[in-house]
């Protein structure tokens, strides 16, 4: 039986960086394959290659044993290559039905069309087990229900290949075990898989074979019942990776952070945040765990001084900040709080700055000089910005060079270097990791251990339960804008966090 | 293969590849009514360089540009398109007028000079401030606020001058002349008094404020803590808003700041040549200041070379429009459009060849173009 995707010297140059060297891969017919890399390795490319987002330099794709050429997804779809994007492709006023059909109507009359697919959809979620409520508003649903309609539309489009990019993002545990028992359905009817990751136990849990890439090349094809999230680890970065995480017990000292019953509703007076109140010690690390979009972002921009909340009080070493008298940025700074946003790209640097002007963002006044800090010098920018670089390892070392051209590791340890330098005793800390590649991660682990360590309070949200699990003292779980439950992580396991991020209490 | 352009050639050698394209294609159209092209451009540099009085003329219009293209240079940092120039210019010199009129009985000379200078600036920073505090805290679209304040402008100076302000005694909509000594020397008489001879222009000491100002725009943007922040927020307001500052404050600040420039302008027009007020004398020069700004990418070394480049064009176009029967005024104004679309609308066109034939001399990899391709990479991973 020919392979389902067999893909020969595939090469994709961008400017001078080879995206794809050479790259072969054959997935066999009803596998679940999985591709693992860091950043940057080429999966994307790769990916986009087979999908037709991107056309190869050089190099042979055939699909079940037949050449194939195309030149647009549009191809890509009629030749049974169907995508589920990390960042869903769905229209939110629109039913699941108009979802689906998007693009593919059947009739020029639309009720017709929309019978007709209601008739298919029937057959396709009976069949594979995915149920969703075709007629509900597609922003009504939750995004594990989201990504459902997502597949079902590939489906619908006749895929018998499914590429899956990140797709367990924005899941609970429990959502994420959900998906696995669909893709192994859809693998039992012989629906061929590519699954896109960079968290290894889902590689482990759930492919059949997987393909590690480095840097543009193809590294290593393995079986997966034959290899250890260890062995794939090094394989990525190309040298020993110590997977388990430095957390250790520490002294906790005096409560630094107290959060009284702080509310938040937006301007439809839907409640967004509902009677949060927790305390924070010196030399603790409390994670905030959630599916994205539970309230953890909200929380995080009204301690840090950027969303005023409607009711509720902040106290840092007993300065209390009531709603009704909310504090600016700046004022909470000045309190020696430290903020490392969870929108690197938005909020936390100015990409077309040069890196030294980043280093300096918040913090204006260290660097200015001159009548009343009206005139900011761009030799001490530098000298400051090249004394972070060179302490936080960021790379290239050019305080000149603009922050896009940095990769997201290396942007993000500037971010970090800038907070962490503040000495703050507070340190509010957004998907500290979010497209950093494995190298940096367990360097800003290690840092965030070390600010504890030095008694910093230290409050982290992330998405990753993983990076949650090993880095806090205890855990904040958060649903539907209300905190679930505390957990300290002696009590912690992921079946029990992964029940109060889904609400059930 | 591409390669991105390094900065020098990028406001340097592009600008130039587009304005001798404008030039082209001007070059075809007067041989196509039957002139020398070649002539043409002759007449047109020494009309604006070597004949008498040619370069105090050009420097003259270059003088009003470099305002209202610093105007429009200074808002697009924040991301703000003022399109507003030509109202602020109006009521700049509106104020002018106010303080002039109402002080020079009683004032000595130069100390209303030194009062209308920053009068000019805060006049045209109101007109700046509300559309700006428009934009900011309501959430009116600036680009069309400024355009009807424009109207807005154009209408309040026809009232007054036909109304309150019009001389008595006469027939056109202007002010009565300012008294005798209220104006800024003009550089001919400055020099002629000093023993150097030089022909007459309007060439006045507003072109020493518009270096000064090239300058402090400069320190501004690039050099003190206002500007960066006024940057930051032309590139993302939420990363102000993290920073602990307050975008809708340095939209604000930034409207007026770019409003004073274009208000700074009428000091040319009405204290340095008219010496009274009288209607449009802006007569384009807010909008020709987007152009400017557009060609100079907002840097006022590039907006200086700019300003040189439309007061040359305009003052060779005149004589242009004076040499030649067939070259009209409206043809003159037709060079300075297509001028305007190749190094505004068009300025991109040739980046693409440009970066190829760059690709072809430099096969070195550097650290910078490695960085930033895998960037890019990383971003859709």
């Amino acid at each position: 039986m020919p392979f389902a995707i067999s893909m020969s010297g595939i090469c994709k140059r961008f400017g001078s960086v080879q995206a794809n060297d050479a790259i072969d891969l054959n997935i066999a017919s009803g596998d679940i394959h999985g591709i693992v890399g860091e950043n940057g390795a080429g999966k994307s490319t790769l990916v986009s290659i087979l999908y037709g987002f991107y056309k190869a330099d050089s190099g042979q794709i055939e699909i079940s044993g037949t050449p194939y050429t195309h030149n647009s997804p549009a191809d890509s779809i009629a030749a049974g290559i169907g995508m589920v994007h990390q960042h869903f492709m769905l229209v939110p006023n629109f039913t699941v039905l108009e979802n689906i059909i998007l693009g593919h109507e059947s009739d020029r009359d639309l009720t017709r069309s929309i019978e007709h697919a209601r008739h298919m959809l029937m057959n396709l979620a009976h069949q594979y087990g995915l149920v969703v409520d075709l007629d509900a508003e597609v922003g009504d649903l939750p995004v594990s229900l989201q990504q459902r309609v997502e597949i079902l539309k590939a489906l619908y489009r006749n895929a018998k290949i499914l590429i899956l990019d990140e797709p367990t993002g924005v899941l609970t545990p429990q959502e994420t075990e959900q998906l696995f028992d669909i893709l192994r359905s859809l693998k039992e009817q012989g629906v061929t898989i590519l699954l896109i990751t960079h968290k290894l136990r889902e590689i482990m849990a759930v492919t059949d074979c997987v393909s590690v890439m480095r840097g543009g090349r193809m590294i290593a094809h393995l079986n997966t019942a034959e290899t250890t999230p260890e062995e794939l680890a090094e394989l990525m970065v190309g040298r020993p990776v110590q997977v388990q995480k430095q957390w250790h017990q520490t002294q906790k000292g005096e409560a630094i952070v107290k959060v009284e019953n702080i509310h938040l509703s937006n301007a439809d007076n839907q409640n967004l945040l509902s009677d949060i109140s927790f305390t924070v010690h010196a030399g603790e690390i409390v994670g905030v765990a959630g599916v994205a979009g539970n309230g953890q972002s909200e929380l995080l921009n009204i301690l840090a001084g950027i969303t005023a909340p409607s009711a509720g009080a902040i106290t840092y070493h007993g300065h209390r900040i009531a709603a009704e008298n909310p504090a600016n940025a700046q004022t909470i700074k000045a309190l020696g709080v430290a903020h490392v946003p969870e929108d690197r790209h938005a909020s936390g640097i100015v990409l077309p700055f040069s890196a030294a002007e980043n280093a300096a963002l918040g913090y204006e006044d260290d660097v200015s000089h001159g009548y009343k800090n009206m005139f900011i010098s761009p030799q001490q920018l530098n000298a400051r910005c090249a004394d972070l670089m060179q302490e936080f390892d960021v790379r290239p070392q050019h305080p000149e060079l603009t922050s896009s051209l940095f990769s997201g590791g290396n942007q993000q340890k500037l971010v970090l270097a800038r907070e962490m330098s503040a000495s703050p005793s507070v340190l509010l800390v957004g998907q500290p990791t979010r497209g950093v590649d494995i190298g940096a991660i367990e360097f800003i682990h290690q840092q965030l251990i070390n600010m504890r360590d030095s008694g910093c309070a230290i409050i982290l949200v992330s998405v990753e339960l993983d990076e949650i699990m090993s880095l806090s003292d205890r855990i904040m779980v958060m649903n539907n804008g209300q905190i679930m439950g505390m957990v300290n992580k002696s009590d912690a396991s992921v079946k029990a966090i992964g029940l109060l991020m889904a609400g059930v209490q | 293969m591409r390669r991105p352009l390094p900065a020098w050639v990028d406001i340097s050698i592009m600008p130039l590849i587009n304005i001798a394209a404008a030039f082209v294609v001007s070059g075809i159209i007067i041989a196509l009514i039957g002139e020398n092209p070649l002539t043409a451009l002759t007449i047109m540099v020494k009309g604006a360089f070597v004949y008498k009085g040619a370069l105090g003329y050009t420097l003259y219009y270059t003088t009003n540009f470099i305002f209202t293209g610093l105007a429009v240079a200074v808002a697009f940092h924040a991301m703000l398109f003022n399109i507003g120039g030509e109202g602020q210019a109006m009521i700049g010199g509106l104020g002018i007028g106010f303080v002039v009129l109402g002080l020079d009985p009683i004032l000595p000379p130069l100390l209303i000079v030194l009062l209308a200078i920053p009068v000019a600036a805060i006049f045209g920073a109101i007109w700046g401030i509300i559309p700006g505090w428009l934009q900011a805290r309501r959430g009116s679209h600036i680009v069309i606020t400024t355009i009807m304040f424009n109207f807005i402008a154009s209408s309040i100076m026809v009232w007054l001058l036909a109304g309150m302000l019009m001389a008595p005694g006469q027939m056109s909509p202007e002010t009565r002349h300012f008294a005798e000594g209220v104006s800024l020397a003009q550089i001919h008489h400055i020099a002629n008094a000093l023993g150097w001879p030089m022909a007459r222009s309007p060439l006045n000491l507003s072109f020493g404020i518009a270096i000064i100002a090239l300058v402090a725009v400069w320190v501004l943007i690039w050099r003190t803590r206002l500007g960066y922040i006024i940057r930051a927020t032309g590139h993302s307001e939420k990363a102000v808003i993290y920073a602990g500052h307050d975008p809708s404050r340095i939209i604000i600040i930034t409207m007026a700041i770019s409003g004073g420039l274009a208000g700074l302008m009428a000091l040319n027009e009405i204290l340095g040549v008219q010496e009274r007020v009288i209607l449009n004398f802006t007569a384009g020069y807010g909008f020709t200041g987007i152009a400017v700004a557009l060609m100079g990418r907002n840097h006022p070394f590039g907006i200086l070379l700019a300003s040189l480049l439309f007061g040359a064009l305009y003052q060779g176009g005149a004589e242009l429009d004076f040499e030649f029967q067939t070259i009209t005024k409206e043809m003159v104004l037709m060079i300075q459009g297509l001028i305007i679309l190749f190094s505004g609308a068009l300025a991109l066109m040739f980046v693409p060849t440009a970066e190829r034939i760059y690709g072809l001399f430099s096969a070195q990899d550097t650290a910078a173009s490695d960085q930033s391709r895998s960037g890019k990479d990383s971003q859709n991973g």
